[in-house]
């Protein structure tokens, strides 16, 4: 029996490795160490209900568990071989326990390539990496295809660039290895900077060694011996994992020279992120590497021709690469079979919001919106109401009720409004200002912008003022004009992907919220009750026992009223400042 | 050659492949607009960040509209550059980069002279859409004695980085911070002072704003005028006489030598005097150092230093006493003309006018802006006195004659003053490349080998490629000359001198393209070349011209040792006209 607990960010900080630390006291206390052992593995990617505990071979599933629940699953589950129900996964709909992983709605309709070893492996111990087919697919490349097709191989299944811009890699590979040169780089963008994102965090996490395979088929696809991953700064477990997964890879001769016995030699190393979004984007990736400042520059040349110390250089991102050694192993036509016509393979996606089922999922592209939100997700926490869902992060749209049969793949989200960029997927409900998000997003861009070009440094400062403008209540219908026409300049003439894309949060909320934007701006309202400046405070008259406290603390004179009478807001003069709601003891005060 | 042939605004253009947008369209007489891009060609360097996104174009087809600059030309590609799109795309960048800029244009230093101004013209922007106390990216405002930096007023075209990290290799300035408050400054925010800066003054010739300008000195110069108690002297360099006209509307190498003196005659100068005069005599003293050198060397003495480097660039010193302290002993030890002039003009000519050395105050016009800082180093002052109390720009002139009402144009071209008036066709030479050299070549051939040169004009040493050498035959042996332009080419020659590559005797260093002419106080070149050129032809038709073309044959040099100096080298000389370096120099 394996005692599977998720050693990934996310449940390290809600004590996992205490719970592995208390399960291996408990089996020890109980002399069960032959039977039963305790494996940290990667991410499962059930995070709302983190940490998970899994029992293999039963597939029993444990959710939430704490240190302390440790003894009673070894005396309980593995000693008397009887489930802790209390830890169980609980089906919303039905309330009933689900004893078997693979009946959880959740996991149904994923299909876990990218994924495919998280949650089952120890991500520090490469024989268990070896023992599910891992360095197969590079031994298999090395042993009995050429560069070309190898290549050839990739291209045919349809894999595209899983870092937001969807470029075919194939295309890529074979393009990088026409260019001659003394030394070629294959590089790992492991930046991952989309606020809330953590697919790339996770599968470096949890299947290290998936990246190292495919570098190294990568380079010696396009004629490579070097391979670098710049990874950020901010992800020293996951920088720990690669790290251990090198060095064991060299132990075994499977990076170095002479790979497999081959003519073959590959090593690579780590370059860290030093806290800039912009330097996601491959130029920027490089100029850092190259220890300049962290700014893109025009394309072309190309990476693939002018990258790294001005080398060929393939870029490609994390879970583009996880992908590669499946493609091998099973075949480009197997690859091909899942998804789309123009999208093919899985997407991994971090579900995040106002969802019951928070985490990260892969599934086949192609699947629609509605079956990802409400099955896989689990609907809409506290039987809110559904607004919008969010994709492709900063650079990404928002999209409606409209739009959730629309099946996920790189066209159909472009075509929609949105795009799938990194696979940042953000649920929102009722509750949620559509306006107030643009905001969010632009405040993100003006901190990460590199300042290089006159659109994006400017021109988001620009729009973003105007939303503050219109969210603190002192908008006018001009300013929605002003909005549009910096939106489309900003996103025609930007210098990279950071600018040419930023204005998209907000075109697309103007797009498909303008009610929300008119209301902010011509009534002074927001709907949905996030933005304080537009709060309506008005005072019950069947509540209000009119003791005056309200009165008398108002700074500015709003609130009129006789003694014992109930008293009345003068919304001219109001400032929403909220005094009266925190001075009231009748809760009569009603804000809107 | 392949030649590429594309539409411009329905016009055929056929162009060599490689050719970008921009220049395919300058060239079809199609004039895009751009701020950040800035073509050196003399010095093989352009400049395309592509960042100001002024010279977006549209091509059919694409998604986003393509910066001219940087974009390629295709065949059979079609461009618009005037489309709607294109031109609310520009606009709109346009009003951006206004809405992030003081607007103080009224009583800015580069009013009339702005790159951004203009495009505002051109292009009739009538208003800026910004909210209420739109945020604004300032930062503090550095100032030296030479230049100053108003970063309020930076567009990041990064064109000053490019000059000071890839042409002058000084590395004084780079691009800080990140996003809107980005901002270009030195390594960790020094203040300029602190910073390797040499004050050559090149970001200012660059800079297409009122971000980085010259420090200006015209009221004390006014004021110094006004006050009957001083008895005020100017000195003009060579450089301006060939560039002074351009602030006037005369085009680009046009010699104004005799409205030029006119000019500071009717503005009251007590004498107006010519650092030629000092150049003929930096020659008498470096020409010696260099001759005495070189004899020892030839005699087999070994401890010698050679090469022997030219000193009167104080940009270049700065350059050489931060980056190369360990060869404090090599340059000549001859002061600069500027300087030279101020010591002879304080003790010899005041003597002689009978005037006290704190009632004289010398002016000096200077087509640069490190003599600015140059004249105060504490090393050329007498008790705190300075040799020389002011130096202003070519450009500081122009306005003085503005200031004074003087019809420039009109006037009848006058003499300088004498003695320090006087000059040789040598001294003139010193305001271009390769100009110091040769005027001290004209000297030393005749010094070394004691014939007469027959042939003044030495071509091998002329021209605009940044590093040039020539062997001079001396009668048999051959003097082998080295020169650059630009500090990074400075840099090239004096790393492969410490690597012991070079066997050059003398070294001719310039830190300005072209040499002094284009000088960060001369009316700005913005890189253009074409304008250098032209300053350069000038310099050397006059110098062809003049009746005395030897520094030793100046009857006032040679009258100035008889009287007061003795001989070139004497310890009087030593005292007035030589100096030391120091390893980082204080400012």
């Amino acid at each position: 029996m394996q005692l599977l607990v998720c050693g990934g960010t996310g449940c390290r900080a809600s004590a996992s490795a205490s719970i592995v630390e208390k399960l291996n006291e408990s089996l020890k206390a109980h002399q069960l160490t032959e039977e039963a052992q305790v494996v940290t593995t990667g991410c499962f990617g059930f995070c709302e209900k983190g940490p998970i505990v899994k029992v293999i071979p039963d597939n029993t599933f444990y959710t939430q568990v704490k240190p302390e629940d440790a003894e009673e699953i070894v005396s309980e589950h593995i000693l008397k071989g009887r489930k802790v129900s209390r830890l169980l996964y609980e089906d919303p709909e039905n309330k009933e326990h689900i004893t078997d992983s693979r009946h959880m709605g959740f996991y149904q309709k994923q299909m876990r390539i990218a994924l495919r070893n998280c949650g089952v492996i120890d991500p520090e111990n490469i024989d268990e990496y070896i023992a599910r087919d891992g360095y197969s697919a590079l031994a298999q490349v090395l042993a009995d295809l050429t560069p070309e097709q190898a290549i050839d191989m990739v291209k045919q299944s349809g894999l595209r660039g899983r870092g937001g811009a969807g470029f075919p890699t194939g295309l890529k590979w074979e393009i990088t290895s026409k260019f001659s040169s003394d030394q070629k780089y294959v590089v790992c963008n492991a930046d991952e900077g989309d606020p809330g994102a953590f697919m790339d965090r996770s599968i470096l996490e949890g299947d290290p060694n998936s990246i190292i395979e495919a570098m190294a088929i990568c380079g010696y696809c396009i004629g490579a011996t070097k391979g670098l991953v710049y990874i950020r700064a901010e992800y020293p477990l996951a920088i720990k994992r690669l790290e251990i997964a090198i060095q064991q890879a060299r132990e075994y001769g499977l990076l170095g020279d002479n790979i497999f016995g081959s003519k073959f030699s590959f090593d690579m190393e780590l370059r860290y992120g030093a806290g800039a979004f912009v330097c996601g984007e491959e130029t920027a990736l490089i100029a850092s590497m190259e220890g300049k400042r962290g700014e893109p520059r025009f394309k072309p040349p190309f990476p693939a021709e002018d990258g790294y110390m001005h080398k060929p250089t393939n870029v490609n991102n994390v879970e583009t690469f996880a992908n590669v050694p499946v493609i091998f192993l099973k075949g480009p036509e197997w690859y091909a079979s899942i998804g789309t016509e123009k999208s093919k393979g899985t997407k991994v996606f971090a579900l995040a919001g106002k969802i019951n089922n928070v985490g990260l999922i892969e599934v086949p592209m192609g699947i629609t919106l509605r079956e990802i939100i409400y099955e896989i997700g689990g609907g809409i926490k506290n039987g809110k109401k559904f607004k919008a869902v969010q994709t492709g992060g900063p650079s990404g749209g928002c999209l409606t009720e409209a739009h959730l049969d629309t099946p996920i793949d790189f066209d159909s989200l472009l075509a929609a409004g949105s795009m799938m960029g990194s696979g940042g997927m953000i649920v929102m409900d009722e509750d949620d200002c559509m306006v107030s998000i643009a905001k969010f997003y632009l405040e993100f861009i003006v901190e990460e912008s590199c300042g290089k070009c006159t659109p994006c440094r400017i021109g988001n400062k620009r729009m973003l003022e105007i939303l503050e403008k219109i969210t603190q209540g002192k908008g006018c219908m001009e300013d929605l004009d002003h909005l549009r026409n910096l939106a489309y300049v900003i996103k025609d003439t930007s210098l990279c992907g950071l600018g040419q894309s930023s204005p998209n949060p907000v075109l697309s909320t103007l797009e498909n919220f303008y009610d929300e934007y008119v209301a902010h701006v011509k009534d002074k309202r927001c709907f949905a009750k996030q933005c304080k400046a537009l709060a309506r405070y008005t005072i019950n008259p069947d509540v209000c026992t009119g003791c005056t406290i309200c009165a008398r603390n108002c700074p500015v004179d709003a609130i009129t009223g006789e003694k014992r009478e109930p008293h009345f807001i003068n919304q001219a003069i109001c400032i929403h400042c909220g005094v009266c709601y925190q001075k009231c003891k009748f809760n009569a005060i009603i804000v809107e | 050659m392949e030649t590429i042939k594309l539409t411009i605004d329905n016009r055929q253009v056929e162009v060599p492949k490689g050719t970008t947008i921009l220049q395919a369209a300058h060239q079809a007489g199609i004039n895009i607009p751009s701020l950040c891009y800035m073509n050196l060609p003399h010095l093989a360097q352009e400049h395309k960040p592509g960042s100001c996104r002024v010279c977006v174009v549209e091509i059919p087809g694409r998604k986003n509209l393509v910066p001219a600059c940087c974009t390629e030309c295709t065949d059979g590609m079609t461009v618009l550059s005037h489309s709607l799109r294109a031109i609310n795309a520009r606009r709109t960048v346009v009003e951006l980069l206004l809405s992030d800029h003081p607007k103080d244009c009224l009583i800015c230093p580069s009013s009339g002279n702005c790159e951004l101004q203009k495009l505002s013209i051109t292009m009739g922007i009538r208003e800026i859409n910004s909210v209420e106390n739109a945020a604004m990216s300032t930062y503090r405002k550095d100032a030296s004695p030479a230049l100053n930096r108003n970063m309020d007023k930076c567009v990041m075209c990064r064109s000053c980085e490019t000059v000071c990290n890839e042409i002058q290799t000084v590395g004084a300035l780079s691009a800080v911070n990140r996003g809107f408050m980005a901002v270009v400054a030195p390594a960790f925010e020094q203040e300029l002072t602190d910073s390797p800066c040499t004050f050559c003054g090149q970001c200012v010739a660059v800079c297409p704003t009122g971000a980085l300008t010259a420090v200006d000195n015209t009221f004390h110069v006014i004021r110094a005028l006004a006050d009957p108690n001083k008895y005020v002297v100017v000195q003009t360099a060579p450089a301006v006489r060939a560039a002074l006209g351009e602030e006037f509307g005369y085009p680009p190498g046009t010699s104004v030598t005799g409205k030029m003196t006119a000019a500071l005659r009717s503005l009251g100068f007590d004498k107006v005097f010519d650092t030629d005069f000092a150049a003929d005599l930096t020659i008498m003293e470096e020409g010696t150092e260099l001759l005495d050198r070189i004899t020892r060397f030839l005699d087999g003495d070994k401890s010698v230093r050679l090469p022997i480097l030219t000193s009167c660039c104080p940009a270049w010193v700065n350059f050489f006493e931060t980056n190369y302290p360990d060869m404090l002993d090599v340059p000549s030890t001859a002061r600069s003309p500027q300087q030279m002039f101020g010591a002879i003009a304080k003790t010899y000519m005041a003597e002689k006018l009978g005037v006290k050395r704190e009632d004289m105050v010398v002016v000096s016009v200077m087509p640069c802006l490190a003599k600015k800082y140059e004249c105060q180093r504490d090393e050329f002052k007498v008790d705190g006195n300075p040799d020389v109390d002011y130096a202003i720009t070519t450009r500081e002139l122009a306005h003085l004659i503005k200031i004074g009402n003087i019809d420039f144009k009109t006037l009848k071209d006058e003499d300088f003053d004498r003695p320090m008036g006087e000059s040789s066709g040598a001294g003139l030479i010193f305001g271009v490349t390769g100009g110091v050299i040769e005027a001290a070549t004209r000297t030393a051939y005749e010094l070394f080998t004691g014939k007469k040169l027959e042939k003044v004009d030495f071509h091998e040493l002329r021209g605009m490629e940044g590093i040039r050498t020539a062997s001079v035959n001396f009668d048999g042996t051959y003097i082998h000359i080295g020169i650059a332009h630009t500090l990074g080419n400075a840099r090239k020659l004096l790393d492969g001198i410490r690597k012991g590559m070079y066997n050059f005797h003398a070294i001719e260093i310039m830190a300005c393209p072209g040499g002094c002419i284009g000088g960060g106080g001369q009316p700005l070149h913005r890189g253009n070349s074409i304008v250098l050129k032209a300053r350069m032809d000038s310099i050397y038709k006059e110098d062809f011209n003049k009746p005395i073309r030897k520094s030793h044959e100046n009857p006032e040099i040679i009258k100035l040792y008889e009287d007061f100096l003795g001989k070139p080298l004497s310890e009087k000389s030593h005292k007035l006209l030589h100096t030391h370096y120091f390893s980082h120099p204080k400012k």
